[in-house]
């Protein structure tokens, strides 16, 4: 462009790699843009400024710029047919009505003008002339012109068959087949069915005489699989290596195992130093652009690899793991089976059906097999009640054949515990597990949040089984099971349920601290979901969750809840075994656990004995839960035998004779002993280990009754005391750690990572974002003054130009009207010096 | 409604003629307290609108009352002696509701006391004393006397009454006279029984004495019962008296032996709302020896009062801190009182002109108890025990002894030493804090570690930890957001399937 145009803008620095926007600029292009696009705006609305009047453009889409110009077209035009549909012509009074001439329609004749008056052509007749045809049948197409002679009249039959009709038929055609299909499908079903149904009838028919037949008949009546059978069926389940990956040994696989708990460990040793737990905060964790987030974690591959030992298959493990495992694995595969023929036929999950669609012949079998098993089994354990055993069978068998496969996830515990109602430890497992495996997360969307109550309920479910009156504690023994299962699946979800109940029990023993003043120790269900912390979490982290407020919880308990009964000591004991086995790894201190302990032992003795050592809440040296523990009765003493506690008697005191209740007491004691050797145990490295047990030791040496105590118990107690009083005593003084030498300042510049040339880098990024924003505001607000200024100057200048052309225009006419009267004058004047002339 | 109606007609009766006074007995008699309590209700009600009337009347007799019968014989006119007849039944009613403030009923006892209460009001208005000269007295001390009587009872908890009477007590000159009431009775009460506590006389004092609330100013006493013109030449409107009275109250009872948990309530109120109300706070120093000498619980809470004149009225206590020394026993940890005690320790200790040994004393038994207290406590103890090393730098070889030897067998700090000076706490070290970093609560290992480097500058304000509890200590973890909740990677085997399972050895499934 012109070089007299162009404003260069200096540059004071060179700066590599800054790329520059604005080094040239064109102050003549952009005015005159500007005075343009003002003209086209501002300068119409000036001129237009006491007009009313607007002129719309009601054409669809016309600045519209989405549509494209194709579109915008076909719409218009279906907007067009639109507005004529239904409206007659008013001025076209007959529209409908066909014109006739001889009973013929007018429209037609004038169709077939021309073949009209070749038909009158009697020379040639019946043949036409190929330009004829082409003008009237060709369609214009140039290609079709030669074979229309040839195929004339079939075209002339084909000929009202237009596209739209060709594709209709189509379609009819492809409905009728489809038809057809469904209708043949729909009668193989009916026909499976049947089939169904007439074997059912059979089966219930094996079903019932089975048990009552006896077994040799059974086996008499299974055909023996001949050995051609048995080496197909072996080759046929023999699993096949796989090309891709290669086949691992079994040092390798327990190498792999090894490391993977190696790995588990030093993750946990990290977490009970508590050391980077920054550190690892701020790293996110890696999510995959696969990952679907459902909490789906493959974490072992289920497939059992193939290892050879020894030039064989290593088989073994499988053989191993138990009977059980076969019948449900079985079960599983009925149920995947069912779950694909439920995908493929998309029902509606059938909650309550008691005859799913399962393979039923398998599952026939393999009931079969169980029932077989269980009656195997039962015989062996208990040979001398055969009938019981007969008549338990078949109603076991019943309740059986009546579990169904799926299960929806209960909505409420109410539901949830009618479908675990009535129902033996076994299938409430099963439930469980169907449950779980019919509403994976992987499956449907809502299921996680499902799965995720399931925990709350199952924990629920516990807590009331171990409130009952005689507390089924062997049920919530097998529980824990799926509750560890679901916890590994939903982490959250189970900790903030877990917390939950730790709240609520906490919750509950301060209010009845305030209302009453003193608190009494909770019920079983509290001790079983504490010790089902311990197995559902790591207890050793140096901050945990869910572990941190238990261990407050369990402290509480220890130091707050009065001791009146023998059940509180046996619940405070059951506490302090907790507490020796959440710290057992991290080996971390409990002074209440030391004092609970202290405390127990002080009330195993007599009254008033010169002390050396003083006992802490909720212990008192002197008051009534004195000699709790004490047992004067020689015989008992010397008939006891340890045994362990039954947790039953927590909820309920049996009306037990004394004896069996001091039998109790030095059970308790025996306990306490065992407690203390582990402590000792535990805390061996303690710096102030004498210190922290000095008054149990004092006690144990200088008070306790060893002479009176039975054998075993004095082997408690010596066990106890030599694990105590074989520790060196070591101290060291100690010595703080080195201060970190302050650095001095130094000169040396301060380097800053620049992202962006002139930006400013200081300050947090949200304050550079807030100054960018600042600085954005200032920037527009100068821009838009300017615009405005502009616009006025502008604007101004229009009206000047307007005024000066005013100004003229009125110049101009006086001057004409000036000239004109001059002229006039003039001529006036001319006129009258003739006639003076004359 | 009949019964009342007839009250009524008999109110009327009697004050309209003196003919009709007789009929006054009908009035009084429901007052022997045998009716049920509704109608001994209408009847005192109707007695205190008849008294009430001829209180106002002044048809009263004024001045010392005569004998009845002696009345009847003398010479005096018929007026006067209608006037003591009447003020007789005054006095048997007033009789009769003095022995009503003990009734069953509690709407009985209240009523009693409101109008005995209404009684001495109009009485102080319209005095049945001789005024004689002009700074005479008019107060009815007798009358009030009654009322106090029947506030104390010594066979039962008289707590419900005596609130409704705190009302009272914000007149200036009820209180006063109440204040002396109330140290006349202690005086005869405790008297008769020859120094054995009697539990419910001494609660009901104290719940009447212990809520008073003594003004502070002399100008802020102006609310009185009783308006009398030449106010202010008596010695009731003067705060010295007030104080005095108050005072002497407050000795007469703490004279007597005192049960346990009364004791502990005194100690707790008395430094807050007795000591600064008394003219000689140092009076109070044989009380708070005795408490502080008792040990345990009470000890702890007689350090307050100790304090007080310690601090403000230049007690001289002999081996103070030798004393508070051997308060440290395992239960300081663990007493409902731990908050008060240790904002006094640590004031006690706050000085810097105390010697190295016996802060190292200090601390050395602290740390040692610190080994049974629960996870509250030692949040609190740790901060304490840091804050005492940052004001004695000298104690710091307890935690930094960089020549020292290297084995020892024994932890030199002698802890059964009474005396601190010879308990060697400057030759030891800290091992308990160290022990205490193994503790299981994060947050108490965290603040056992500060001890291993050196320490800031700054003292840790311990004023909110002191009265911490475990449940603000749970509630704070339990709210805590969770990020993300590491698990147990060892398979379940069942309740009691975990390795080396100490349960299994001990507890059975059954």
């Amino acid at each position: 462009s012109n070089p007299f145009e162009v404003k260069v803008n200096r540059q004071k620095f060179d700066i590599l790699g800054r790329k520059t926007k604005n080094d040239v600029g064109l102050p003549g292009v952009s005015r005159s843009k500007a005075i343009k696009k003002r003209n086209q705006t501002l300068l119409k609305e000036y001129k237009e400024r006491e007009k009313t009047n607007v002129f719309k453009d009601k054409r669809f889409g016309e600045y519209n710029t989405k549509i494209t110009p194709e579109e915008k077209m076909i719409r218009r035009f279906a907007l067009e047919r639109q507005q004529n549909y239904g409206k007659k012509n008013i001025y076209n009074l007959n529209e409908d009505e066909e014109l006739t001439h001889y009973g013929q329609s007018l429209a037609e004749i004038e169709k077939l003008n021309d073949i009209v008056d070749s038909d009158s052509d009697t020379e040639e007749r019946g043949t036409l002339s190929a330009e004829l045809t082409a003008a009237h049948f060709g369609g214009g197409g140039g290609l079709l012109r030669k074979k229309v002679s040839s195929e004339q009249q079939n075209e002339e039959e084909e000929k009202p068959k237009s596209r739209k009709e060709l594709i209709e038929e189509m379609i009819a055609k492809s409905k009728q087949e489809k038809q057809e299909r469904q209708t043949r499908r729909e009668s193989a079903l009916e026909l499976t069915e049947k089939l169904d149904k007439d074997w059912k009838e059979i089966q219930t028919l094996i079903a019932r005489k089975t048990p009552k037949s006896e077994k040799k008949d059974k086996e008499v009546e299974k055909p023996k699989p001949d050995e051609y059978d048995m080496i197909v069926r072996e080759l046929g389940f023999e699993m096949k290596a796989k090309p891709s990956e290669r086949l691992k040994t079994e040092e390798e696989l327990a190498k792999e195992e090894q490391a993977r708990l190696q790995k588990l460990e030093a993750d946990r040793l990290r977490r009970m130093r508590g050391i980077d737990e920054e550190a690892n905060k701020k790293r996110p964790s890696h999510m995959s652009a696969d990952d679907l987030a459902d909490g789906f974690i493959l974490d072992k591959d289920d497939r059992r690899l193939l290892s050879y030992k020894d030039g064989k298959i290593n088989i073994e493990n499988e053989e191993e793991e138990g009977e059980e495992k076969e019948e449900e694995g079985e079960e599983e595969d009925d149920e995947n089976e069912e779950e694909s023929q439920e995908e493929s036929a998309s029902e509606n999950e059938e909650v309550d059906a008691a005859d799913c669609h399962s393979d039923l012949e398998s599952d026939l079998e393999s009931e079969e097999e169980a029932a077989g098993n269980k009656e195997e089994k039962k015989h062996k354990e208990n040979e001398n009640e055969p009938q019981n055993v007969e008549k338990l069978d078949p109603k076991r068998e019943a309740a059986k054949s009546e579990l169904p496969y799926t299960f929806a996830v209960p909505e409420s515990y109410e539901t949830f515990k009618s479908l675990l109602a009535g129902r033996s430890i076994e299938q409430q497992l099963i439930v469980l597990e169907r449950i779980q495996k019919c509403n994976h997360p992987s499956l449907a969307v809502g299921n996680k949040a499902k799965l995720e109550k399931l925990f709350g309920f199952l924990l629920e479910y516990v807590g009331e089984l171990a409130t009952l009156d005689i507390p089924e504690l062997r049920t919530i023994d097998r529980l824990v099971l799926p509750l560890y299962n679901l916890c590994q699946m939903f982490p959250e979800a189970a900790s903030d349920s877990i917390r939950f109940i730790l709240r609520d029990a906490a919750h509950d023993r301060e209010e009845v601290i305030e209302v009453k003043g003193r608190a009494t120790f909770p019920g079983l269900d509290t001790l079983i979901y504490l010790k089902i912390v311990s197995l559902l979490f790591p207890t050793s982290d140096f901050w945990h969750p869910v572990v941190t407020p238990a261990f407050m919880y369990m402290s509480q308990l220890l130091t707050k809840c009065r001791i009146t009964t023998l059940q509180d000591v046996i619940k405070g004991l059951f506490i302090c075994c907790l507490f020796l086995e959440y710290v057992s790894l991290s080996r971390r201190f409990v002074p209440e656990l030391i004092n609970f302990l202290l405390g127990v032992l002080h009330i195993s003795l007599p009254k008033n004995q010169a002390q050396g050592y003083t006992v802490v809440h909720p212990f008192t040296p002197v008051g009534k839960n004195l000699e709790l523990l004490l047992v004067c009765d020689k015989e008992d003493l010397k008939s006891w035998e340890k045994q362990n506690v039954p947790l039953s008697t927590v909820t309920r005191l049996k009306e037990t004779s004394r004896t069996e209740t001091n039998h109790t007491r030095l059970s308790c004691l025996a306990l306490c002993f065992d407690l203390i050797k582990r402590c000792a145990a535990l805390y061996e490295s303690l710096p102030s280990f004498h210190e922290i047990m000095h008054p149990v030791k004092i006690l144990l040496t200088r008070h306790v009754p060893v002479n009176e105590y039975p054998e075993k118990m004095q082997e408690w107690y010596h066990s106890a005391l030599k694990e105590l009083e074989n520790k060196v005593k070591h101290y060291t003084p100690l010595i703080c750690e080195k201060k970190k030498p302050v650095p001095l300042k130094q000169y040396t510049p301060k380097i800053v990572k620049v992202l962006e040339f002139g930006r400013k880098q200081a300050g947090s990024k949200k304050e550079q974002e807030r100054k960018q924003l600042i600085q954005r505001h200032k920037r527009e607000l100068k821009g838009a003054i300017r615009e405005i200024r502009k616009d006025n100057q502008y604007l101004a200048r229009m009206q000047l130009s307007e005024i000066m052309e005013r100004d003229s225009a009125r110049k101009r006419k006086v001057k004409e009207l000036l000239g004109s009267l001059a002229t006039q004058e003039g001529e006036w004047k001319a006129m009258k010096r003739k006639k003076w002339k004359n | 409604m009949a019964r009342e109606a007839a009250l009524a007609a008999c109110l009327e009766a009697v004050l309209g003629s003196r003919s009709s006074a007789n009929r006054v007995f009908e009035l009084l008699e429901p007052l022997a307290g045998h009716e049920e309590p509704e109608d001994i209700v209408s009847a005192a009600r109707t007695c205190s609108r008849l008294f009430g009337a001829l209180l106002e009347r002044r048809e009263l007799f004024v001045g010392p009352l005569p004998d009845q019968d002696a009345s009847l014989a003398e010479s005096y006119s018929a007026e006067d002696k209608y006037r003591i007849w009447m003020r007789h039944r005054y006095r048997d009613c007033v009789g009769c509701l003095g022995e009503l403030m003990g009734h069953e009923a509690f709407q009985v006892k209240e009523l009693a006391l409101c109008t005995l209460m209404k009684f001495v009001e109009l009485e102080a208005q319209y005095p049945l004393i001789k005024i004689e000269w002009k700074g005479t007295l008019t107060f009815p001390c007798d009358l009030l006397k009654v009322v106090v009587d029947g506030l104390l009872p010594t066979d039962e908890d008289a707590s419900l009454l005596i609130s409704r009477f705190q009302e009272y007590l914000e007149y200036d000159d009820v209180r006063y006279f109440v204040m002396k009431a109330v140290t006349a009775s202690i005086g005869q009460v405790m008297q008769k029984t020859k120094e054995r506590p009697l539990p419910f006389y001494q609660q009901n004092v104290f719940s009447l004495i212990s809520p008073i609330n003594m003004p502070n100013k002399e100008s802020e006493m102006v609310k009185f019962m009783v308006k009398q013109d030449n106010r202010e030449e008596l010695k009731l409107s003067r705060l010295q008296a007030h104080k005095q009275v108050f005072e002497k109250m407050w000795l007469t009872f703490l004279k007597h032996k005192l049960p346990t948990g009364l004791y502990k309530k005194v100690l707790v109120i008395l430094h807050d709302s007795v000591l600064p109300y008394m003219n000689e706070p140092t009076l109070m120093m044989d009380f708070l020896t005795v408490a502080y000498g008792i040990g345990g619980a009470i000890s702890l809470l007689a350090l307050n009062g100790l304090f007080i004149l310690i601090h403000q009225h230049n007690l001289e206590y002999p081996d103070f801190y030798k004393k508070l020394y051997s308060l440290l026993d395992p239960s300081i940890y663990h007493v409902k009182y731990r908050a008060r005690f240790f904002h006094l320790t640590d004031l006690f200790l706050s000085s810097s002109h105390l010697p190295a040994y016996l802060v190292a004393a200090f601390i050395k038994r602290l740390s040692r108890l610190a080994l049974t207290a629960p996870p509250e406590a030692l949040l609190m103890i740790i901060p304490f025990i840091c804050n005492l090393f940052r004001r004695h730098p000298a104690c710091r070889v307890l935690v930094h002894r960089p020549g020292g030897p290297a084995d020892m067998s024994e932890d030199p700090y002698v802890m059964e030493e009474e005396d601190p000076s010879k308990s060697r706490a400057l030759e030891s070290s800290l091992w308990e804090i160290q022990s205490l970093q193994n503790h299981y609560h994060p947050d108490v290992a965290k603040a056992a570690a500060v001890l291993n480097q050196s320490l800031s500058e700054m003292e840790d304000d311990i004023s909110g930890l002191l009265e911490l509890s475990a449940y603000e200590l749970f509630d704070k973890e339990v709210k805590k957001k969770v990020v993300d909740v590491p698990l147990e990677f060892e398979q379940v085997r069942g309740l009691f399937g975990k390795k080396n399972d100490i349960f299994a050895e001990h507890f059975s499934l059954d």
